[in-house]
């Protein structure tokens, strides 16, 4: 029965010997990767070669193949050489001496320190990455699921649905060491384990692609670059908690992840991996993309929950819990989209080789979305534990434009500011945690000396303020206070008592608010006045000189 | 603006009759359709999903992608995330406000640009960006926002 779908897979045919994969994200794409495309195509045309060579577009997000900054690039698969900065002029040249020769063009590689770089996974962006969540995006192409087959794809969940039970899974999980990507850090394993115990006759399983943090793009990488792997991890968690039915959140700002996805899961329904009695067995699963419509607060699961249930995205207070009353009432499993790509590696490599990754209890790798003053910006991955100084310095190459390190937003609006003191501290949940940061969703936005601290913990409180859904009064009011008085020692009319206000202000917020996204609120501004006091301080004391 | 032909939005609504939690996606395309939702349209969902007006506008005006006002030709969004922020988003709203003579939220009057502000769209690496209906600009500087307004 099963035999059949996979007659339906188009099994490589059409797929060249050899192939250039031209990286289509966003990034590229806006300098100038259409046109290196159609110029390569035209080189092989000319040259006869299209039967020798496809070049391709890999992927189309901004996560892509990595280094954003060094766009537009090219890779050889064969070999993995790198080109960057390509332009149209130095196509021919490729085609000739490289593809048809088999002689690198050492004028176009890459130069790091005085040093030409051949190998893609030798520049520096990517030396010192792991890639596991990441480990497809740039080199697959996200619409063909046959390249997502190639690299094993699917198998995972068939043999789980073959060899495995329910609550073997569970235990493979837990002792993977995983916890949830999205910004909390709650073990995986026990969360699948609680709804696996509820009795219902209904569960659900949500992928919570509502990546609302400004500053993290990881979880839209994924999706648009290797979506049928998050298929693939929903499906699992569907077998392991018994529910049939799933949801993807995404949110409404990432059009071309809503493509993809939907794209991926028709085809996956196509060849039996969704739908019914997959693999020939009992299981069942279906999955629907539900877009959401600008709300970050959504994020928050009750939240979303709320709104995939088509009322406005209000969270409510927990307990209950999702997992024994959510979507409808029903046990509810929420995932974030990095941790679900983390599933599939762990059931086919491993829940020991998982966990020998990262540090004592921060297990594998995290995805950062590096951006803001430095050199190169993108994606890295890197196990837990990594330092600050090795992902600024080594992996990003350090602050743009000569200028000295400042400060590291990490976590986005629940998250807080690390200064240069910390660059050696190694990042995972517990020791982000103990310096008032979080490691959040990963979004990781570097600041040169030319910021103001202040006016960085205005902006996240002017977001958290506009986006706060109004139904607890701490939250509400709190942060709309909280703005006012950044506004006021900003614009150079505080005075001290405004300080101790703030501060006071900040503490009530973070106790009493009913959601994540009150409690976190005023982490910005703490852990400014941490590490930066003596910026509020200077402002206050020029006002009260003035005035 | 012409006459909205209510009866021509029942396919969508056919579409998502029997699914659980259909006001939203419903809402979505028919926005996609028609570009906004005014009150008119409202009714008609209402009437046709069986929801209360009350909770349709309650869904409406929480979310900030819907609309009840029309749109201009082409959406701009200026990213106001976090990385364009700390490269010089303030600049390019500037700019942009200069060009076309309107606030964030306002329409040109030749109905040709709409422009909001939108939160982070997730190119960071190219900060600083605005999207222009599906289209993401970037590594901009406020010098070249009247030659990407040329484009459209």
């Amino acid at each position: 029965m099963f035999q059949k779908y996979l007659k339906n897979i188009n099994w490589g045919v059409k797929m060249a010997k050899n192939e250039i994969l031209i990286c289509a994200g966003t990034a590229c794409v806006s300098a100038g990767a259409e046109e290196i495309k159609a110029k390569f195509e035209e080189e092989f045309r000319k040259l006869n070669m299209t039967e020798d060579y496809e070049c391709k577009t890999v992927i189309s997000s901004t996560g892509c193949v990595g280094p954003c900054s060094l766009g537009p690039v090219a890779i050889v698969k064969a070999d993995n050489t790198f080109y960057g900065h390509l332009k149209s002029e130095n196509v021919p040249k490729i085609v000739k001496q490289h593809l048809q020769q088999g002689k690198i063009v050492e004028e176009l590689l890459t130069e790091e320190d005085g040093e030409k770089i051949e190998d893609f996974k030798d520049i520096r962006f990517m030396k010192k990455q792991k890639r596991i969540a990441l480990r497809n995006t740039g080199i697959i192409d996200p619409n063909k699921i046959e390249e997502y087959l190639e690299r094993n794809g699917y198998q995972a969940l068939k043999n789980i649905l073959k060899q495995m039970t329910p609550l073997e899974v569970i235990e493979e999980i837990k002792d993977s060491g995983l916890r949830g990507r999205g910004g909390a850090g709650f073990p995986t394993g026990l969360k699948w384990s609680f709804a696996h115990q509820n009795k219902a006759d209904q569960k659900y399983i949500i992928c919570n692609a509502d990546e609302g943090d400004p500053g993290a793009f990881m979880d839209r990488s994924i999706l648009e670059g290797d979506p049928h792997s998050i298929i693939e991890a929903m499906a699992i968690a569907g077998y392991v908690i018994g529910a049939d039915q799933g949801f993807v959140y995404v949110r409404a700002e990432y059009p071309l992840a809503v493509k993809n996805l939907k794209i991926a899961i028709k085809q996956a329904e196509n060849t039996g991996f969704l739908g019914s009695n997959i693999y020939g067995g009992d299981f069942s699963f279906n999955l629907e993309v539900r877009v959401g419509a600008g709300a970050f607060v959504c994020g928050e699961e009750t939240a979303l929950i709320a709104s995939i249930e088509g009322k406005r995205g209000q969270p409510s207070t927990k307990p209950p819990y999702p997992a024994n009353s959510g979507l409808w009432g029903k046990p509810t499993v929420i995932n974030n989209v990095e941790t679900l790509a983390n599933i599939v590696p762990i059931i086919n490599q491993g829940s020991q080789w998982f966990n020998s990754i990262g540090t004592e209890k921060s297990k594998g790798t995290k995805v950062f979305a590096v951006a803001g003053d430095v050199k190169e910006t993108g994606l890295v991955e890197v196990p837990m534990g990594t330092t600050l100084r090795e992902i600024i310095f080594e992996i990003a190459g350090g602050i743009a434009d000569g200028k000295e390190f400042k400060a590291a937003q990490i976590g986005g609006p629940s998250g807080g500011t690390i200064p240069k003191e910390y660059l050696d501290l190694k990042i995972d949940y517990e020791s982000l945690a103990e310096i008032g940061a979080i490691v959040g969703s990963g979004g990781l936005v570097i600041m040169d000396e030319d910021n103001s601290m202040v006016d960085v913990a205005r902006f996240f409180l002017d977001f958290t303020e506009d986006e706060s859904c109004g139904k607890c009064t701490p939250c509400r009011i709190g942060t709309k206070r909280m703005l006012d008085i950044l506004e006021k020692i900003l614009a150079g009319k505080a005075n001290s008592d405004d300080l101790v206000k703030l501060e006071k202000l900040a503490k009530v917020i973070q106790e009493t608010s009913l959601c994540g996204l009150g409690q976190t609120a005023p982490n910005p501004v703490l852990s400014t006045l941490e590490f930066f006091r003596d910026e509020y301080e200077e402002l206050i004391t020029d006002a009260e000189e003035v005035n | 603006m012409a006459a909205i032909k209510l009866g021509e939005l029942d396919h969508i609504l056919e579409k998502h009759s029997s699914k659980k939690g259909n006001l939203i996606p419903v809402l979505h395309e028919i926005q996609e359709e028609i570009g906004y939702l005014p009150t008119e349209v409202q009714r008609y969902v209402s009437q046709n999903l069986g929801v209360a007006m009350s909770k349709i506008y309650g869904v409406i005006s929480f979310y900030s992608f819907f609309t009840t006002e029309p749109k201009g030709e082409h959406t701009i969004g200026v990213c106001m995330g976090t990385a364009c922020y700390v490269k010089g988003a303030e600049d390019i709203l500037m700019r942009l406000k200069e060009e076309l003579g309107i606030e964030t939220g306002q329409t040109t009057e030749d109905n040709k640009f709409t422009m909001t502000m939108t939160r982070c769209l997730g190119t960071c690496s190219m900060a600083p960006v605005i999207m222009i209906d599906d289209q993401v600009h970037g590594n901009l500087t406020a010098e070249n926002v009247p030659e990407i307004l040329k484009k459209y």
